[in-house]
């Protein structure tokens, strides 16, 4: 089952994501100051910032798990701020998520997991879906004999994989991706990130990762963003991250304990 | 002063919770009459609500019916009132005992599985996972657990109710050595059909409160193993305590 499009989505101008002005504070604490960003339909973009700058916060809203408190996001031109129901799931049926720890639901067998989104997003019969979900195993590189297994009995590396399956598995056109190389080792999460490449190229989603694994994001990203204190202080494309002129993306970028990002230590 | 305003946070909080709670409460009815509805759930929540509590609730019946058997002897045997053992233990089983004793077993093993549950999908994000698959998390986890707690407590006490007639049966025939059938004569002699359907309405009242407090509090848990275990402790507290307070209400609603 395909949404109808609406007709600004075949508009290639319109951004696929847009957000304007996205704040959201957690009482006196001010998570998102005012987020400005435009994301082109088919490309791959990543959101770099040290823990708790509030990149999930931003993926979460975007979502519509959690709601901001000012400023729109648009998804294909419509405004979703502020939808429920009906009209929020209508909008979830475009994205696909890999979550940071899979969040593999562990009382469902791996298939059922992979298969969720057809089955009860989508109404596909068990037959089909199971098919479909052995194939979308097949693409991230798992046979079909993981299928039966309960996502417990599943290295780390294994439960990204299965998560990225259950991500793909309904064609979505945009996908998030949220430190999908977080707990690897340095082989897997290279591989993670060569599937991520494949898939999302294979699909021609529209990618937006969180991570502060620069190695991931230099291989995934066709732009890279950088959130600080609430804002997004540099945009640019990958190529030019190393020469952004900016001294926070570079301490950043570069892992250095010294420079103007003092981290916040509440000892004293 | 800090007294006074010690007391302004405790009411707000009060209210806060309440109000949330509340909130809760309507959002899941009102998924419960809207599709889809995931009727595999809703019987996997019943086998394990109404089929495997039966062992426990059965073992606490049958105590607890000779238990009263027992004690009512010792006491209605210094004034010859013995013959009324057999209703004081039917009126009390089936009024009371039933409802209440299945409601607090059931809370300690379902709405604590409940909170358990739901609070490990909570902090694993698995509930968030739900969303982003097109699926409402209210609809596909709280639903079928209201739906099967509700409908399947006031069977489980059906069954406490003739298994702990049962158990006074047993204790007074054959330890107190009553005559089998004047016992059971005198059983059926002063039950009414009120009584059974008062302890059957309570069931379902208390089955609807042990998943809404288990529901509510796994869902809203926070902040990993700490999160779930307070969860899972303050989902079987506070049904245990609604249960005990909406039983004093329902019987004052029913018998006064």
């Amino acid at each position: 089952m395909t949404m109808a499009p609406l007709e600004l989505t075949q508009d290639m101008d319109v951004p696929k994501i847009s957000l304007k002005g996205v704040k959201k504070a957690f009482g006196p604490k001010v998570v998102l100051d005012g987020v400005d960003l435009d994301i082109q339909r088919g490309e791959s973009v990543v959101i770099i910032g040290g823990s708790g700058t509030g990149k999930s916060v931003l993926l979460k809203s975007i979502l519509g798990i959690l709601q901001p408190d000012a400023g729109s996001i648009r998804i294909d031109g419509e405004d979703t701020t502020h939808i429920t129901g009906r009209d929020r799931e209508r909008a979830m049926a475009k994205f696909g998520m890999l979550f940071q720890g899979a969040a593999l639901f562990d009382s469902l067998p791996v298939w059922e997991n992979v298969a969720f989104g057809l089955m009860q997003g989508q109404r596909v019969g068990r037959k089909e879906a199971r098919e479909r979900a052995v194939a979308t195993l097949g693409a991230v590189g798992l046979g079909p004999d993981v299928a039966n297994l309960s996502p417990s009995e599943l290295s780390g590396g294994m439960q990204k994989r299965v998560g990225l399956a259950r991500a793909i598995c309904t064609n979505p056109e945009i996908i998030f991706f949220d430190e999908p190389t977080t707990g690897l080792d340095p082989i897997m999460a290279d591989v993670i990130n060569d599937l991520i490449v494949k898939c999302v190229k294979d699909l021609g989603a529209t990618a937006l990762s969180i991570t502060h694994d620069m190695a991931s994001a230099r291989k995934i990203a066709d732009r890279i963003a950088m959130l600080y204190k609430g804002k997004l202080i540099w945009v640019g494309p990958v190529s030019e991250i190393d020469n952004s002129g900016n001294a926070y993306v570079d301490q950043f970028i570069h892992g250095r304990a010294e420079g103007p990002i003092q981290m916040q230590i509440r000892a004293f | 002063m800090n007294f006074l305003s010690a007391i302004g946070r405790a009411t707000l909080t009060f209210l806060e919770a309440t109000g949330r709670l509340a909130l809760f409460t309507l959002t899941a009815l009102a998924h419960c009459l809207r599709p889809p509805f995931y009727f595999r759930h809703i019987g996997r929540q019943m086998v394990e609500i109404g089929y495997y509590s039966l062992p426990v609730v059965g073992l606490t019946a049958v105590f607890t019916g000779m238990v009263l058997a027992l004690q009512s002897y010792s006491g209605f045997s210094r004034f010859s009132a013995e013959s009324a053992i057999a209703t004081v233990v039917v009126l009390s089983i089936t009024r009371e005992l039933g409802p209440v004793l299945a409601g607090l077993m059931v809370a300690g093993r379902i709405g604590a599985a409940m909170a358990a549950e739901l609070g490990t999908m909570r902090v694993t994000e698995q509930v968030d996972a739900l969303t982003t698959l097109s699926t409402n998390p209210y609809k596909y986890l709280v639903v079928p657990r209201l739906i099967a707690g509700t409908t399947m407590l006031p069977i489980l006490v059906m069954v406490a109710d003739i298994i702990g007639v049962f158990g006074g049966y047993l204790v007074a025939v054959y330890r107190l050595g009553f005559n089998a059938s004047s016992y059971i004569n005198n059983t059926w002699q002063y039950l009414e059909f009120m009584d059974v359907v008062s302890g059957l309405v309570k069931a379902a009242a208390f089955g609807f409160v042990i998943s809404l407090m288990g529901c509510y509090h796994g869902y809203n848990s926070r902040g990993g193993a700490q999160g779930v275990g307070a969860a899972t402790t303050n989902a079987v507290v506070s049904a245990s305590i609604l249960i005990l307070v909406m039983n004093y209400l329902l019987t004052g609603i029913f018998f006064s």
